[in-house]
C-alpha cells in the first residue's frame, strides 16, 4: 500500500466539492432569473430525494450509469476516448435479448449466457474501433461515433416483426425472456433493489484491481501518460489499444443488462438510449476512480429523480439538465484549477527543500 | 493477492448490507397529501405546446377546468426516457391525490398498467394504447379513418399527381395514419402517386425533431410532391415550415387543427386541412366521468362515426371538394368502405 498522503486527499476532495458548490451557485442564478426561489427548490430536492422509494429508484438508476462510466473510464485511463459506449451497450443488449428470448434453459445457465453474449458483442463492436485505430490510424473518436450510428441502424434493421422482433401494440420488441432468466432482486420496501447492483460492485472492484494492481494496468496507464515512454520500456502500444478497447466494450456490454434482466425482459423500441453518454459525464465527474464514479452515478440518479419532482412543484424540469451540465463543466474546470494549484504548491515545496539544502551546504562550506 | 481478495469480499459484503438497509425512513407515498386535487396529466415528449397531439389533450383539460371547475397538474416527458421515469411521473400524480391520472401517448401504456395497480381507487386513462386494469380507461382513435379523408383531399388537390406522407416513427400507431392516407389517395384517383417516408425507424425522437421533418419535407418537395401529410407530433411543424416556403404546395396537419394554432400562424396559408384527433373530447369525457362518480373504464374507441376523428375545414381550402369528403365519410360510417390499419 502507498503511504497515506494527506495533501493528495485534500486536493482530491477539493475539486468535486468546488464543482458542486459552483454548480449550485449557477443553478441558483438560473432559477432566480426565472423568478423562482432557489432555496425552496433545493429543499424540495433534498426532501424528496431522501425518501425511501427515492433511494431505491436512485440506486436502480445508478447501476447502469456506473457500468457505463467504468466502460468509458477504461478508455480514459489510456487516453482513448470511447464515445461508442452508447452503441456498444445497445447492440450488445439487443443481441443478448435475441439469444435470451429464443432459448429456454435453466436460469443458472441462461442468465450467465445472456450476460456473456452481451459482453462479447460489446467487445467485438468496440474492438472494431480498436483495430481501425491500430491498423489504419483512424481516430477512435470518429470510428466509435460512427459505430454508434451503425449500431442503431443494425438494430433498426433487425428490430422488425418480420425479422427478429415481435409486435405488441405500438411497441416492437424482441421476444420476452423466459421467467427463469429474470435476475434476482434484493427485497427492500417499498420497491426492491435490482440484484445487478452486485455485479456492478464486482465490476468496480475488478476495475480497481486490474488497473491499479496488475502489470497490465500499469502498462495501460503508462501508455495513457506517455506513449513513447511506454514504447521505450517495452510495451506494445498497438496491442494495448486493442485490448483496452475490447475491455471497454466488454464493460459496455453490461450496461444494458440491469434493464434487460431486471425490468424490461426484452429489447424494444422503448429500450433506454443515451446511457453511454451519461457514462462519459460520470467518468469525468468521478475522475475515473471506482468510488468517485459510484458517487457520481448516484448523484446523477438523485438529480434525475428530483428533477421530476421539481416540475411537480412548479419549476421548469430543465433546471436539472442545467445543473447536470454545469456540474460536469465545473468539474473539468475545478480539477484543472486544483491540479495547477497542487503543481504550484509542489514546486514551492521542492524549491523550499532545495533552498534549505543549499543553505546547509553553504554553511558547511563556511565552517570548513 | 489473498489480502486483495479479502478486501474485495469485504467491500462487496458491506455494500450489499448497506443496500439492504438503505430503504429506511419514510417513503414519499406515506408523506403525500390526501384528498382529490383534480386532474393529473402526463404529456408525451414535445410537451404541452407541440401544436398537435399534446395540445389537443391540454384543451380537454382546459375545458374541464372552465366548465367543471377542476384543478389540474400537467407534467412533461423528456427525450430518451425509461420506464422508471414514466412510472415515477404517474406515481407522483396519483400519490399526490390527483384523480383521474391521464397518460397522453402510447408510451404510457405499460407504466399506466403498473401504477394503476398500486392505486386501485384512482382512475387512470391512457391515450393511444390499450392497458389492462379495472381502473383504466384505454382511449383509442380511428386515425386510419381520418387519414383516409386526408388522402381523398390530397388526391383531389394535387397538381403534380404526387402526394407524400411523413411519419415520425415507424410504429403500429403511425402506420395506421399511413395506411388510411394511402388508401384514401388510391380510392380517389389511381393515377396519383403516393409515397410514405419515416423520420426514424424506431426512435421516439421522431415526434420531437422538427429539423429532421423539415429536411424530409424539403426532399419530397424537390422531387415534385405537392401535398404532404405529416403525422409526427411536434416534428410536423418543421415539415409545415418547409412546405410554406414553396408556393403552390400544401401541408396536411395532424392531431389538432393546425390552421388555428398561434404558433403556426405564419404558415397557416399553406395548411390545407388537418386530421383532427379529438383527444380533447376523450380527455374531457374521462374527467367528467370521474366527477360524476361513474368513471369510464375499459377500451373506448373514438371513431369517425362518433366524431372521434375529423377533417378540419378552417381556412376554407377544401370547401370546393367538400362533397367528395362528405361522401367518403358517409361510406366509412356506413361500413361501405373498410379502412385498413396496416399499410
Amino acid at each position: 500500500m502507498k503511504r497515506f498522503d494527506k495533501d493528495r486527499l485534500v486536493l482530491g476532495i477539493a475539486a468535486p466539492l468546488l464543482a458542486i458548490v459552483a454548480a449550485l451557485i449557477v443553478t441558483s442564478l438560473v432559477i432566480l432569473s426565472a423568478g423562482d426561489d432557489p432555496m425552496r427548490a433545493f429543499a424540495v430536492m433534498a426532501d424528496y430525494g431522501s425518501k425511501s422509494d427515492s433511494q431505491v429508484w436512485i440506486i436502480n438508476k445508478a447501476v447502469p450509469y456506473y457500468l457505463s462510466a467504468i466502460a468509458v473510464a477504461i478508455g480514459f485511463r489510456m487516453n482513448l476516448f470511447n464515445i461508442g459506449v452508447d452503441g456498444q451497450y445497445r447492440i450488445a443488449a439487443f443481441f443478448a435479448a435475441v439469444v435470451g428470448g429464443s432459448l429456454a434453459l435453466p436460469g443458472i445457465i441462461q442468465i450467465p449466457l445472456i450476460i456473456v453474449v452481451a459482453m462479447f458483442v460489446g467487445a467485438v463492436w468496440a474492438g472494431i474501433a480498436g483495430l481501425l485505430k491500430t491498423t489504419r490510424g483512424v481516430s477512435e473518436v470518429i470510428s466509435t461515433i460512427m459505430l454508434n450510428a451503425i449500431a442503431a441502424s443494425v438494430i433498426g434493421y433487425f428490430l422488425q416483426p418480420s425479422r427478429l422482433a415481435v409486435k405488441e401494440e405500438n411497441l416492437i420488441h424482441t421476444p420476452y425472456l423466459p421467467d427463469t432468466s429474470h435476475f434476482f432482486e434484493i427485497p427492500t420496501t417499498p420497491k426492491p433493489v435490482e440484484g445487478f447492483i452486485v455485479v456492478a460492485v464486482i465490476v468496480g472492484v475488478l476495475y480497481w484491481f486490474l488497473l491499479g494492481r496488475t502489470r497490465f494496468g500499469f502498462d495501460l496507464r503508462a501508455v495513457g501518460q506517455s506513449e513513447s515512454a511506454a514504447l521505450a520500456s517495452g510495451v506494445s502500444v498497438k496491442r494495448m489499444v486493442v485490448t483496452s478497447m475490447v475491455l471497454s466494450g466488454t464493460a459496455a456490454g453490461l450496461v444494458g443488462m440491469p434493464t434487460l434482466l431486471g425490468s424490461s425482459y426484452n429489447y424494444g423500441t422503448d429500450f433506454p438510449a443515451g446511457i453511454g453518454f451519461t457514462g462519459i459525464a460520470i467518468a469525468l465527474l468521478g475522475r475515473n476512480h471506482p468510488v468517485g464514479m459510484a458517487l457520481g452515478a448516484l448523484l446523477w440518479g438523485f438529480l434525475e429523480r428530483t428533477g421530476g419532482q421539481l416540475e411537480f412543484e412548479g419549476y421548469a424540469q430543465e433546471v436539472v439538465g442545467v445543473m447536470q451540465g454545469v456540474i460536469v463543466l465545473c468539474v473539468v474546470i475545478a480539477y484543472e484549477i486544483v491540479r495547477r494549484y497542487g503543481l504550484k504548491s509542489q514546486q514551492r515545496k521542492v524549491g523550499a527543500q532545495l533552498a534549505a539544502q543549499a543553505r546547509k551546504t553553504e554553511k558547511a562550506e563556511v565552517s570548513a | 493477492m489473498r489480502r486483495v481478495i479479502k478486501i474485495a469480499a469485504a467491500t462487496a459484503a458491506t455494500a450489499a448490507l448497506a443496500f439492504t438497509a438503505t430503504a429506511c425512513g419514510e417513503s414519499s407515498t406515506e408523506s403525500a397529501g390526501k384528498g382529490n386535487k383534480g386532474i393529473g396529466l402526463a404529456f408525451d415528449v414535445g410537451g404541452r405546446d407541440d401544436h398537435s397531439f399534446n395540445e389537443s389533450a391540454a384543451r380537454g383539460v382546459d375545458k374541464a377546468k372552465e366548465e367543471l371547475g377542476i384543478d389540474a397538474k400537467m407534467l412533461t416527458a423528456k427525450n430518451n426516457e425509461t420506464e422508471a421515469d414514466r412510472e415515477q411521473r404517474l406515481t407522483s400524480l396519483a400519490e399526490a391525490g390527483y384523480n383521474p391520472v391521464i397518460g397522453v401517448g402510447f408510451n404510457y401504456g405499460k407504466s399506466i398498467g403498473k401504477v394503476a395497480k398500486d392505486f386501485p381507487k384512482t382512475t387512470f386513462a391512457v391515450v393511444d394504447s390499450v392497458s389492462e386494469g379495472k381502473n383504466i380507461d384505454s382511449i383509442v382513435f380511428s386515425e386510419h379513418e381520418g387519414s383516409y379523408l386526408a388522402g381523398v383531399a390530397a388526391a383531389k388537390k394535387s397538381k403534380t399527381g404526387k402526394v407524400g406522407f411523413i411519419g415520425g416513427v415507424n410504429n403500429a400507431l403511425i402506420q395506421k395514419f399511413q395506411a388510411g392516407f394511402e388508401q384514401g389517395v388510391r380510392d380517389t384517383d389511381k393515377k396519383v402517386e403516393v409515397k410514405s417516408e419515416y423520420l426514424y425507424a424506431n426512435n421516439d425522437k421522431g415526434f420531437n425533431d422538427p429539423a429532421a421533418a423539415k429536411q424530409k419535407a424539403k426532399g419530397m418537395l424537390d422531387r415534385g410532391f405537392d401535398v404532404i401529410y405529416s403525422a409526427a407530433g411536434q416534428s410536423g411543424a418543421g415539415a409545415i415550415e418547409a412546405i410554406s416556403a414553396k408556393k403552390g404546395t400544401w401541408a396536411i396537419g395532424v392531431d389538432s387543427d393546425q390552421y388555428q394554432q398561434p404558433g403556426l400562424a405564419k404558415y397557416k396559408d399553406s395548411i390545407l386541412t388537418s386530421v383532427v384527433k379529438n383527444v380533447d373530447v376523450a380527455v374531457f369525457d374521462v374527467i367528467k366521468s370521474v366527477k360524476d362518480g361513474k368513471p369510464l373504464t375499459g377500451v373506448n374507441a373514438y371513431t369517425l362515426k362518433k366524431d372521434g376523428v375529423s377533417l378540419a375545414t378552417s381556412g376554407g381550402f377544401i370547401d370546393d371538394i367538400k362533397a367528395d369528403i362528405e361522401a367518403a365519410k358517409k361510406k366509412i360510417a356506413d361500413g361501405e368502405i373498410k379502412v385498413s390499419q396496416t399499410p
